[in-house]
């Protein structure tokens, strides 16, 4: 179970993620998480949002520049050593984590370089989230 | 033809400085202008039975070798341009065989191919007389020690001057460009007179003495020779100020050999130019007609001794003027003023020529570079710094930094390659560069003109 993250490209501008933070939220985009990375130009958003296909659409027609990706969403459970359970799953397998952020609540976002692979591995153990799931937290 | 390079000797010039070849130098105009004609027949001589490009231009024209009665005739020849030298790359321009090469440089074209630059071995022993008198100009004499911070390699300033330091019996420190602690340290340790560099370079390395605490008296150089880039008389005043000494300007291309073609001497009224072995013309670059004295056009230059690969009214894009008053320093070759400009948009970034179409044609080989850019040159502690600004387009973004950082730095090297100049690649918001209406501008230099 795989869920579908926005990803937008941005200069260090000021105001620049106001302005996505406004336009989403004008046309009524609820965003249930997000994270943002830097580099010393530029950085990237990361979007979990309801609708994926249309916040990409909305931002992409504004201008930006957009990308669509597969993350999975982990419901880690609320207690000591939740996220290493996850991680040591993972890590067994060698599957290599490229990020990860959290969402609402308990919710881990993470990238990973084989998908499949970890989806097929954590879903006995933990719960995964769907794109039906996550418009709903 | 003959060689005509011969070894000089120094004497004192009226200025303070010094002759290496005092006969040349201060001719007779109408001995002068015999010389300039008997050289240009045998140049036209051996491009005619030697290179297949002029022997075709020229029958063209209508005009053989022996026709020209004058030097001023020099005018119904037809032009040479850069593009010629690009049709006939590597070596179609070149007059001898392959073993009668000892050397040969290369600068930037303006798209994909360099421009070459063939030498025998009289054409070097030349080029190190010209060079030569460039630094007897200055005052350099056997004793003194240069410490040359061009570029070493195809670029032809290091060797250029490397050459013509050795010819006048001065001792060459080879010490190439860069490493500014070092320069400093070995300038005071070997008690060098004289610096060869760019001259923002020259800028740069006396910031970096007074940041050492260094004042311009600790330093025990007396003269700079300073070419390769644009620089005006107010610059000069600083890198004077800065390091405590006389700085001058040179003049060349490599497709004329490299530097040397023109040399201040002490009083800084403008270059002389070796017009025993280059005779030039200033031209409308518009008409191409010639220009009264002293008014600025493009300057025009016929090599008159150069065996490898002579070239007949070159084209140097270069934007100047001409006097042929004589010197108070006594020479009466003619003198060059400063270029002020160019008559096409090549740049010379750290003295190096850059033309926008060179990065231009980088950057459409890589497919996911939007078709808008933009070059930025500045200056930033007295060195040119080059951003290439790219429209990051949703074919290029992909999900992590490690994408962005890993194109940035493959484009930043595919450029390097090209260009041999270190360029930052920026990634830009689509439409973040600015559209125009008409010609777009590709290139903002925000350089101190």
């Amino acid at each position: 179970m795989k869920v579908t993250q926005v990803t937008v490209f941005l200069e260090n501008r000021s105001g620049r993620l106001a302005e996505i933070a406004d336009l989403l939220g004008r046309r009524g985009v609820n965003i249930r998480g997000f994270s943002t990375t830097e580099a010393a130009e530029y950085g990237i958003v990361r979007l979990i949002v309801p609708d994926p296909v249309a916040a990409r659409e909305i931002l992409h027609d504004a201008g930006f520049t957009t990308h669509l990706s597969q993350v999975i969403c982990v419901a880690v459970s609320d207690e000591p050593g939740g996220l290493a359970r996850v991680l040591d799953t993972l890590a067994e397998q060698k599957i290599s984590v490229d990020y990860l952020y959290s969402i609402s609540f308990n919710n881990i976002c993470f990238a990973v370089h084989d998908i499949e692979h970890a989806v097929e591995l954590l879903a006995g153990k933990v719960t995964l989230l769907s794109d039906e799931q996550v418009k709903i937290l | 033809m003959s060689v005509v390079a011969a070894a000089g000797a120094v004497s004192a010039d009226k200025a303070g400085g010094n002759h290496w070849q005092k006969a040349a130098e201060t001719m007779a105009v109408e001995r002068l202008h015999d010389t300039q004609l008997e050289r240009l027949r045998a140049t036209l001589r051996n491009a005619v039975d030697n290179v297949p490009f002029y022997r075709r231009r020229l029958d063209e024209a209508g005009i053989a070798p022996n026709d020209l009665t004058s030097r001023d005739g020099v005018a119904a020849l037809p032009f040479t341009t850069k593009a010629d030298l690009r049709d006939h790359y590597p070596f179609g321009m070149f007059a001898v065989p392959r073993d009668r090469l000892v050397r040969v440089h290369a600068s930037s074209g303006t798209t994909g191919n360099p421009t070459t630059v063939g030498y025998t071995r009289g054409d070097v022993e030349l080029w190190a007389d010209l060079i030569a008198r460039t630094l007897a100009a200055g005052g350099m004499k056997p004793g003194d020690m240069l410490q040359n911070a061009y570029g070493y390699g195809l670029f032809t300033g290091g060797l250029g001057l490397h050459y013509g330091c050795e010819r006048l019996g001065a001792t060459v420190l080879p010490i190439s460009g860069g490493n500014t602690d070092r320069q400093l340290k070995l300038m005071r340790d070997f008690g060098v007179t004289a610096l060869s560099c760019t001259p923002s370079y020259a800028l740069y390395l006396a910031e970096a003495a007074r940041d050492h605490g260094l004042r311009p008296a600790d330093l025990p150089i007396r003269v700079g020779f300073h070419g390769a880039e644009p620089w005006s008389n107010e610059m000069r005043r600083q890198i004077e100020a800065a390091l405590g000494i006389d700085a001058l300007d040179i003049y060349g291309l490599s497709e004329m050999g490299g530097p040397g073609v023109a040399f201040e001497c002490l009083c800084k009224a403008g270059m002389h130019v070796s017009e025993d072995h280059y005779l030039v013309e200033i031209v409308d670059p518009d008409t191409l007609e010639e220009v009264p004295e002293g008014t600025v056009g493009e300057l025009v230059v016929t090599t008159l001794s150069r065996v490898a690969q002579p070239l007949v009214r070159y084209r140097t894009r270069d934007l100047c003027s001409l006097s042929s008053a004589t010197c108070d320093c006594g020479r009466t070759l003619a003198r060059m003023s400063k270029p002020v400009g160019r008559t096409d948009d090549m740049l010379i970034i750290r003295g190096v020529n850059v033309f926008p179409s060179q990065i231009e044609e980088v950057l459409m080989t890589v497919p996911q570079i939007e078709p808008h850019y933009q070059i930025l040159i500045e200056r930033k502690d007295h060195l040119d710094m080059v951003e290439v600004w790219i429209e990051v387009g949703e074919d290029l973004f992909g999900e992590t930094m490690g994408q962005l950082e890993t194109f940035e730095r493959a484009v930043q090297h595919r450029l390097y390659s090209v260009l041999n100049i270190q360029v930052q690649v920026k990634l830009k918001e689509p439409r973040t560069i600015a559209r125009s209406e008409g010609k777009a501008v590709r290139v903002i230099d925000k350089r101190p003109q």
